[in-house]
């Protein structure tokens, strides 16, 4: 009685997580080789960098190249650092940039390698009266015009702190660069005829920092006091300084697949999965009967809980994640395979069908363990060192055998003892037996 | 049982395709593929029609591009293999497939690796193989740790890894004569097959060895036929499991091979050949071997 309510307890279960699948807004999180997109991996050069400072000066590159990629208006960007090691076999610091549904790699590769822009820009004196209403609804055109002043002309920066004095919090840090001389002249230029108007100092195209010009600046030098923090003007210092980044970074691949070509993946991957799961199902019932169809059932609802649990974690697709996951539709059969093929030799040793349940499924347990133990030591093993294709297949292969072990086991365990019967008839041993055996 | 006893039949057998696979590697070689030894690979599909290869070559040829392969896929598509390119490159090349205006040539993927990430990649394939061997060798020392009579648990280890390397090398094998008249390379997936080969032949292995296990506990001693008969009635009992498995596998993977797309084609083919090497040395190697194992103890 109470494996059979357990048995429709799971059921439900198990619809309802097939209508979530089905129709949740989450959608699967599909690879650069389903969906289309470009892969770029550049080699970051940190010879310069002194020992200690080369995981910071990665992690501001990544940074640096996310929010570059954040301007190209791409969704859901990756952009990985990827550190030498011994087990990854790589000497080279990396940096991994993936982005979804672009194929145009010479864009991007473009907006990616650029250097930051430092440009100098008046604020039009029509603007200052503007209210913070009205200035959301301008362009920048409407609100600045431009100097022809910028980094191009920049001799170099560095890092300041404010004194005490002259109206300021000391200890402030601050930004203090040198134009080189004809940046100098033309600074002098603007400072002296734009006298009280606000000079604005953008970076990437955002506005950093506003001052007031109060006087002319014959010296070439100029203050970015954006009330930054430390480390913030830090790096604001180090990219004036390096030009473009953080380190000097080369591309040494590329991969772009077109959106025509991942659907084609996709759509026969799918279709594959379908055909082999009716296969199986079809072969389990043939040899099996009615345990064939226990099998069948325990089956979909491993296919379901699996695609749930993709769904939920998320497991990003890949072609050869597909790949994976088929085939772990066939291993999962294994587990309820070995326990029928032992209720079968216990059956002949004239056991009753409840008896034989508990055996085949007692004895079996032990090479079900041990057997899958040795997949997962290699799917763990493949995620650890393998490249982004490499990883889908090993996670969709190690969950698969995890989730087969419960559905294979406990699922099918409770449906049969839910169905066996006390009896045994001509009709019931004959559902129970397999094979050839009449 | 009488699996144990010609085990010699099965040892000549198996020695005769690892030895022809040996044979078919040393021949013909390892193509590796751009995953491994760097290069470019451009797949460029046309509209209507698709112009022929002289066309397409004789604008290639002014290109620099050095030694380069052009071959027809699918009914609309070319792939060019060539060096590895920059992205400023790769537009001057696509530039030579649009042949006529009327016929747009459009660029369905692209990848290039560097020669020093290619052998990266190729490193790191190996030191994950060995390390899945590793793994896989202790784990069984440990989980056959109690059954050390009469065969020492180390020795499951290694009938084990004899099996593993057999169902490895096949494949392998096959793989390279395949794609020596058919075209394939070695990449990243085709490392990928071998290692869930390798995990799979441990895994059907292990089954057949558990069964060895528990009838070694059920008994008190060894049986008039000795050590010969209790692996003799193992193989029997777990036969028809380990054939009903392997079928499931077969089918799933027969129809990714058919139906599962160009990408995972060859991926699935070494699959299927390692799950049918991997199912013969369960059966017919690995367990005859522990009985060897087992007759050489005695003699020494």
């Amino acid at each position: 009685m109470k494996h059979r309510v357990l048995s429709i307890a799971m059921i439900i279960a198990v619809v309802g997580l097939g209508f979530f699948v089905y129709k949740s807004r989450h959608t699967f999180k599909l690879g650069l080789d389903l969906n289309g997109g470009t892969e770029l991996t550049y080699r970051a050069d940190v010879s310069k960098i002194k020992g200690g400072d080369v995981s910071s000066a990665m992690s501001s590159l990544r940074d640096v190249i996310e929010r570059r990629v954040n301007l190209f208006g791409v969704s859901e960007p990756v952009v990985q650092v990827e550190n030498p090691g011994i087990i990854n076999g790589s000497t080279e610091n990396r940096l991994l940039v993936e982005l979804p549904g672009v194929t145009d790699i010479n864009q991007a590769v473009a907006l990616i390698g650029k250097t930051p822009q430092l440009e100098f820009k008046l604020v039009r004196p029509e603007a200052q009266k503007f209210t913070q209403e009205e200035l959301k609804t301008k362009t920048a055109d409407q609100i600045f015009t431009d100097t022809g002043l910028g980094g191009q002309y920049l001799d170099g920066a560095e890092l300041q702190f404010t004194n005490s004095g002259s109206g300021q919090i000391a200890g402030q840090p601050i930004v203090a660069i040198t134009f080189n001389a004809e940046g100098r002249d033309l600074f002098a230029k603007i400072t002296r005829e734009h006298k009280g108007e606000i000079l604005a100092i953008f970076l990437d195209g955002a506005v950093i920092s506003s001052p007031v010009i109060n006087s002319e600046i014959p010296d070439g030098k100029a203050i970015i006091s954006g009330g930054f923090t430390a480390d913030e003007a830090k790096s604001l210092v180090r990219d004036l300084n390096y030009g473009a980044l953080p380190v000097p970074i080369e591309l040494v691949s590329t991969q772009t697949v077109g959106a025509s070509l991942g659907q084609d993946a996709k759509t026969s991957g799918v279709k594959a999965g379908i055909i082999g799961f009716a296969l199986i199902v079809a072969f389990l019932i043939l040899w099996y009967r009615l345990p064939g169809v226990v099998a069948s059932v325990s089956l979909a609802i491993y296919i379901i809980l699996s695609l749930a649990i993709f769904k939920i974690i998320p497991v990003t697709f890949t072609a050869a994640g597909i790949a994976g996951f088929i085939l772990s539709i066939g291993m999962a059969v294994d587990a309820n395979i070995l326990i029928f093929e032992r209720m079968k030799e216990e059956l002949k040793h004239g056991k009753t069908i409840h008896d034989a349940l508990h055996e085949g499924f007692s004895r079996a347990w032990l090479s079900i363990r041990d057997s899958n133990i040795s997949s997962i030591i290699t799917a763990v093993i493949l995620f650890w060192l393998g490249t982004s294709a490499i990883k889908g297949f090993a996670l969709t292969l190690g969950l698969g055998v995890l989730i087969s072990m419960f559905t294979a086991i406990t699922v099918s365990r409770t449906f049969l003892f839910a169905i066996a019967p006390r009896s045994s008839s001509k009709v019931v041993k004959f559902l129970f037996s397999n094979g050839l055996h009449v | 049982m009488h699996i144990v006893n010609n085990r010699k039949i099965f040892f000549t057998l198996s020695g005769l395709l690892v030895l022809g696979s040996v044979l078919a590697i040393y021949m013909f070689g390892f193509h590796l593929g751009i995953d491994f030894k760097g290069g470019s690979l451009l797949e460029v599909s046309y509209q209507t029609t698709r112009p022929a290869p002289e066309t397409i070559k004789a604008g290639l040829d002014t290109d620099n591009l050095g030694s380069y392969i052009l071959t027809p896929s699918g009914n609309l598509n070319y792939i060019l293999k060539t060096r590895d390119l920059t992205p400023a490159e790769k537009t001057v090349v696509l530039s030579a497939f649009q042949t006529d205006q009327n016929n747009q040539a459009k660029e369905e993927r692209f990848n290039s690796l560097g020669p020093v990430v290619g052998n990266q990649l190729k490193n790191k394939a190996m030191v994950a193989i060995i390390i899945v061997i590793i793994c896989i060798v202790l784990f069984i020392t440990f989980a056959f740790r109690k059954v050390s009579r009469p065969v020492a648990s180390w020795k499951y280890g290694l009938a084990t890894i004899i099996a593993l390397a057999h169902d490895v090398i096949i494949p392998t094998g096959v793989f390279v004569i395949w794609s020596h008249f058919r075209g394939g390379e070695i990449d990243l997936l085709f490392v990928t097959a071998l290692l869930a080969i390798l995990g799979y032949s441990v895994h059907d292995t292990i089954v057949v060895f558990d069964r060895v296990r528990e009838n070694l506990n059920l008994e008190a001693r060894l049986p008039s036929g000795g050590f010969e008969e209790v692996v003799g009635k193992s193989v029997t009992q777990t036969f028809g499991r380990s054939i009903n498995t392997s079928l499931t596998i077969f089918l799933a993977l027969a129809a990714l091979y058919f139906i599962g797309g160009e990408s995972t084609r060859d991926f699935a083919f070494v699959l299927l050949v390692g799950v049918i090497a991997g199912t013969y040395s369960s059966i017919f190697v690995a367990s005859p071997l522990l009985v060897t194992l087992e007759k050489l103890q005695k003699n020494s």
